[in-house]
């Protein structure tokens, strides 16, 4: 575990500091009082969060970007148009009826190497909250090894799941629930 | 991408505020109790000119109502309104069939706004003076001053130590449009009144947990675009994030001792349950199983956790000895248990279960399998337990709003917390304050 000083939350308390000034008590970092140094943020390694990219590193992920782009619209034909699958209450296993729509993903991320993807995982609003987010990631995952299976480079390949907390449609009714166990695959 | 996700937090604006907020919430109580000690409690006298923004008594009638322990006596039932021990009838409250009396006054206190408050309580059946006290505060702690004597009233009536002075955090949710919903983590007193707004965000909040001096909320934040674990003072409104792991950051709560956090992360692959060292930030893993693991709780020794996990297929209850490792299930009822909590002496547990597709808040013996079920509304999660161990809040849904929910932990005494604005969800009792 390497503990890190956490350069983003400078950008962080300037932005609350900034935002003090329109709306009322706003908060500064916690310091610790003994030496004045930030508090550490905990990450799996050494490089920086998403908050923190310099000038240098901005301008490499716009050129990415472009030729990601370009990339994409010289393949536009083949984006596949369906980019949501649904899971069984409290499984993450890829049903029967999703695979084909899984399969037109790979074939097209296999045509447009540069491109890569995140997977969001979702669940109902039934059950806990945190369950709800593991459960949510295992649905991502589960798509992820399938699309793996499919020769798909797991570097291409981003999870990302909001549990419950992002229903895709609003109600307390089966047809409801089962809308919103899904995983959308986002490019 | 980066920079992108940080002008979307400095656009649309994370909040950390202190701002009374506009609706509080009001109580309706569901079910009561037939044999609560019936009170009468006085309106206090005023001596003062300028009317008082609070009514000391009322307040102390609904902390004592909510209780469902004792019933107070309506005031329009009163024959007479002392405030003095000479103005007092016994035989009056006798005829009422009262077993306690409580009566008090406000007065002035020098220049600056000060009060002195009295509060006596007596013995309609022994006519004896049991409990009395002259505290002070200002016109804005008339609200704590009431709690207190709640507090003081409930331990001398039922033995158990008053929780009319905690507070509550909770997050409420607000969809503004299809796809925007504002995220507030909120607390409140006990009684949900005076309710505060800790953050505001436009991306998920969840898991407030109270630290165990209850200085501190833990909470998850999705601010960056991903979970995070945040520290955060209740009082000065100083945040910190603790955690910004590869995937999972998620389910904080304190070691009793305040020393520690459990957390579920997914940096290894698979939800497992981490401690946090908040000194040396040593983060140690806890479990490790293809199932999912999370939503720790610690026993209030602090050897052991509760967890949910899917190890054995659907969600159950698993209690873990910290110092061997050594992992037994505990529920075996049901398909769906999940997100547990300690009563305060350890000896039982509160979840959410399943039943017939319906999610309930059920409560277990450690020392039994068998559990019983305590809320029939259906969709009812977050269990958390008052200090004193009496009262359990609750998330609930009714239509398409969610709200608060209390039961008594032998399930007869509900009432509901509704709340004016968005979905109510996530409370978290707060420890005794003082």
């Amino acid at each position: 575990m390497e503990l890190k000083k956490y350069s983003k939350t400078l950008f962080f308390g300037a932005t609350l500091a900034v935002l003090a000034g329109c709306g009322g008590n706003a908060a500064t970092m916690d310091q610790d009082s003994s030496n004045g140094d930030v508090q550490p943020v905990l990450t799996n390694d050494g490089a920086s969060s998403s908050g923190a990219a310099g000038d240098s590193a901005v301008s490499s992920e716009q050129l990415a970007a472009e030729r990601a782009a370009q990339e994409a619209r010289d393949a536009a034909a083949a984006m596949p148009e369906v980019n949501t699958i649904y899971f069984d209450f409290d499984q993450s296993d890829i049903r029967s009826d999703s695979r084909e729509i899984l399969d037109m993903h790979a074939e097209y991320l296999m045509a447009n190497p540069s491109v890569s993807i995140v997977l969001e995982g979702h669940a109902d609003e039934r059950g806990t909250r945190e369950y709800n987010q593991a459960l949510g990631e295992r649905r991502g995952n589960s798509v992820k090894s399938y699309l793996q299976l499919k020769g798909i480079s797991a570097s291409r390949i981003e999870v990302m799941s909001y549990g419950e907390e992002r229903p895709a449609v609003m109600g307390h009714s089966k047809a409801v629930w089962a809308k919103n166990r899904r995983v959308e695959v986002k490019y | 991408m980066s920079v992108k996700k940080w002008m979307t937090v400095f656009v649309c604006g994370l909040l950390v505020v202190a701002q009374q907020a506009v609706a509080d919430l009001t109580i309706e109580i569901t079910q009561g109790n037939d044999k609560a000690t019936p009170v009468a409690i006085v309106p206090f006298a005023w001596k003062g000119n300028s009317a008082l923004s609070e009514d000391i008594a009322q307040i102390v009638s609904d902390d004592l109502e909510r209780s469902g322990l004792i019933k107070p006596l309506p005031r329009t039932e009163m024959l007479s309104l002392p405030s003095e021990p000479k103005e007092i009838f016994f035989r009056d409250w006798s005829l009422l069939k009262q077993e306690y009396l409580l009566i008090g006054q406000i007065t002035p206190k020098g220049d600056a706004g000060k009060l002195s408050i009295r509060y006596e309580l007596y013995d309609v059946v022994r006519q004896k003076r049991v409990l009395g006290e002259v505290i002070s505060g200002s016109q804005n702690e008339l609200r704590s001053r009431a709690h207190y004597i709640s507090d003081k009233v409930f331990e001398e009536l039922t033995g158990l130590r008053g929780a009319f002075s905690t507070k509550i955090a909770y997050i409420t949710a607000k969809r503004e449009s299809n796809t925007r919903t504002k995220y507030e983590l909120k607390v409140a007193d006990a009684d949900g009144r005076r309710e505060q707004i800790i953050l505001q965000s436009y991306e998920p909040l969840l898991s407030p947990s109270w630290s165990p001096d209850a200085q501190y909320l833990a909470y998850v934040s999705f601010e960056t675009g991903r979970p995070g674990i945040y520290l955060q003072n209740v009082f000065s409104g100083k945040r910190r994030q603790l955690t910004a792991f590869k995937g999972l950051n998620g389910a904080p709560t304190w070691s009793p001792d305040g020393s520690k956090l459990a957390v579920t992360l997914s940096k290894d692959g698979n939800p497992e349950l981490y401690e946090i060292d908040l000194k040396t930030y040593k983060v140690r893993r806890l479990t490790r199983h293809y199932g999912i693991d999370t939503e720790a709780e610690w026993s209030p020794d602090g050897k052991k956790l509760i967890f949910t996990s899917s190890r054995s297929g659907g969600p159950q209850i698993y209690q873990m000895d910290l110092a061997s490792g050594e992992t037994t299930r505990l529920t075996f009822e049901g398909g769906y248990n999940a997100r547990a909590r300690y009563s305060p002496d350890g000896t039982e547990i509160y979840f959410v279960h399943q039943k017939d597709g319906i999610f309930h808040i059920a409560a277990q013996e450690l020392s039994e399998n068998r559990l019983r079920v305590l809320t029939q509304t259906p969709l009812d999660e977050s269990p958390s337990v008052s200090p004193n161990g009496s009262m359990l809040i609750y998330a609930t849904q009714e239509g398409q709003r969610g709200y608060l929910g209390a039961v008594s932990i032998d399930g007869n005494i509900r009432y509901r917390l509704p709340s004016q604005l968005g979905d109510v969800r996530e409370p978290a009792w707060s420890p005794f304050l003082n």
